[in-house]
């Protein structure tokens, strides 16, 4: 029997298959932990999974992602799927895929890297070495970050 | 490849190919840096040098190139005095540095600088070491020395010895040794040995490498011994300092144990890491790697500024501007 913990959204997305607990990561990418969130914000975690045993869930209502915050969650996990819902319906559904170079999403963890200089006009950029493992190294000092995930600004 | 408004960032960014043309033409230049002859190559040529932190080889070296070259030379060798000391941001100076000059040599406490100079510059920027980054030119003048002494690269055995987890200099040379097909190997004492990633990347790359505690166990099979300075202000702890420092000393017993034409190489200053009696014996090469900083930046800075090789007349003997 399909069990059903949370109703379906009529409008905005679905962050499905998740790598179980680390929804709460994509809610800080998405901003509603720091943001006055006026719809509803769903988390479910760790629910069985048919393909991949446990994965946590986000439900974010009258929201669409914006393409920069798609690109962090593509660099938290490679599974992930969105669902745009627009009345109910699935409207489209997609696996978020890792660009070449992430500009201006994440800080440099060397503190010593010209990035993290104050009051130069400079953003941050990784370049992508490998997707899967993700590996990046920054553009600038060449080094690659010890912990991805917290490297997201 | 065309060097011309070519920026000097990485050693990574070169091909085996490019490196070897850089150095052939450094070749050339040799007796133009010896002063043996004279040159005009670069006339009407300014060289800005920023150097936001010391370096006296280094900034010799290049004034020294452009002027061999007949090029002029205008820049600071610490921000003393400068706008920077008034909050100035680097790329404002690179900016006032590139309506001044044909090219730029920076050298910057903060590791990336240089790239963000050559974003910032429509004239070539040629780094000059950044922080604990990169220093190309170093590692040109590493490949040039052995080149010239032991008359080919491929095919050695490359022993570094010292600090080989902070220092720049000898990571820079591992990724270029590594793509002429040497032999690495590696000694230190464990906190301070070559980081993983380098390693992983050489064994990537099917390059031989050995790991060894002692120069002693390793010697007798290297034909270069590259030594690098343990550096105390890596160290925010002087007792971790203490332990490390004077673990190593090449001398003449040491070598006693080395082939009769292997070569020692620092890339200086040295503190005792190599004894002086050492200097004396045909293993020495140090003071030429440090004269060959000067013919490999000439051929940079010919090339960047697309200078006409072809016309590199001079006149023999002495005599210069």
């Amino acid at each position: 029997m399909k069990e059903l913990k949370v109703t379906p959204i009529k409008n905005g997305t679905v962050i499905d298959h998740i790598e179980s607990g680390r929804a709460f990561k994509i809610l800080r990418i998405i901003g509603v932990i720091e943001e006055e969130v006026k719809s509803t914000v769903s988390v479910l975690m760790h629910v069985k999974s048919k393909s991949t045993g446990w994965k946590d869930i986000v439900k974010v209502e009258d929201r669409e992602l914006l393409p920069s915050e798609v690109d962090k969650i593509a660099l938290i996990s490679s599974r992930v799927t969105i669902n745009i819902i627009r009345n109910f319906n699935v409207e489209k559904k997609y696996r978020p895929t890792v660009p070449d170079q992430v500009i201006g999403l994440m800080k440099c963890s060397n503190p010593n890297c010209i990035s993290n200089k104050e009051r130069e006009p400079i953003e941050s950029r990784f370049t992508v070495i490998s997707k899967e493992p993700l590996r990046i190294k920054c553009y600038y000092c060449e080094r690659e970050p010890s912990d991805i995930i917290k490297a997201i600004i | 490849m065309d060097f011309k408004g070519r920026n000097i960032v990485s050693i990574k960014e070169f091909t085996t190919k490019d490196i070897e043309e850089i150095l052939d033409v450094a070749e050339m230049m040799v007796p133009y840096a010896k002063g043996e002859m004279t040159s005009r190559l670069l006339d009407g040529h300014i060289l800005a040098t920023l150097f936001f932190e010391p370096s006296t080889r280094t900034n010799l070296s290049f004034r020294s190139a452009m002027m061999r070259l007949g090029g002029t030379v205008l820049g600071f060798s610490d921000t003393a005095g400068t706008s920077v000391q008034k909050g100035e941001t680097l790329v404002d100076t690179i900016k006032m540095a590139e309506a001044y000059s044909d090219v730029i040599v920076l050298r910057h406490p903060q590791e990336g600088a240089a790239r963000l100079a050559a974003e910032h510059s429509a004239k070539p920027v040629i780094n000059a070491g950044d922080g604990a980054g990169q220093h190309p030119t170093q590692t040109l003048l590493d490949l040039f020395t052995i080149r010239r002494e032991k008359k080919r690269i491929s095919g050695l055995n490359i022993m570094l010895n010292g600090d080989l987890r902070y220092g720049r200099t000898v990571h820079s040379l591992c990724y270029a040794l590594a793509d002429f097909g040497v032999d690495l190997t590696f000694v230190a004492p464990p906190t301070l040995q070559i980081p993983n990633e380098i390693m992983t990347d050489l064994k990537e790359k099917k390059v031989n490498v050995s790991v060894h505690d002692t120069m002693e166990e390793a010697i007798g099979t290297a034909d270069v011994l590259y030594v690098t300075r343990i550096q105390k202000e890596r160290f925010p702890d002087p007792t971790e300092y203490a332990k490390v420092a004077g673990l190593y000393r090449v001398d003449v017993p040491l070598l006693a144990k080395a082939k009769k034409d292997m070569i020692v190489m620092h890339p200086l200053p040295r503190v005792s890491e190599i004894a002086t009696e050492v200097d004396r014996t045909n293993h020495a090469v140090y003071f030429r790697q440090a004269f060959n900083g000067v013919p490999v930046r000439m051929a940079l800075l010919a090339l960047v500024l697309g200078a006409d090789l072809r016309s590199m007349g001079g006149t023999t003997g002495g005599g210069g501007r």
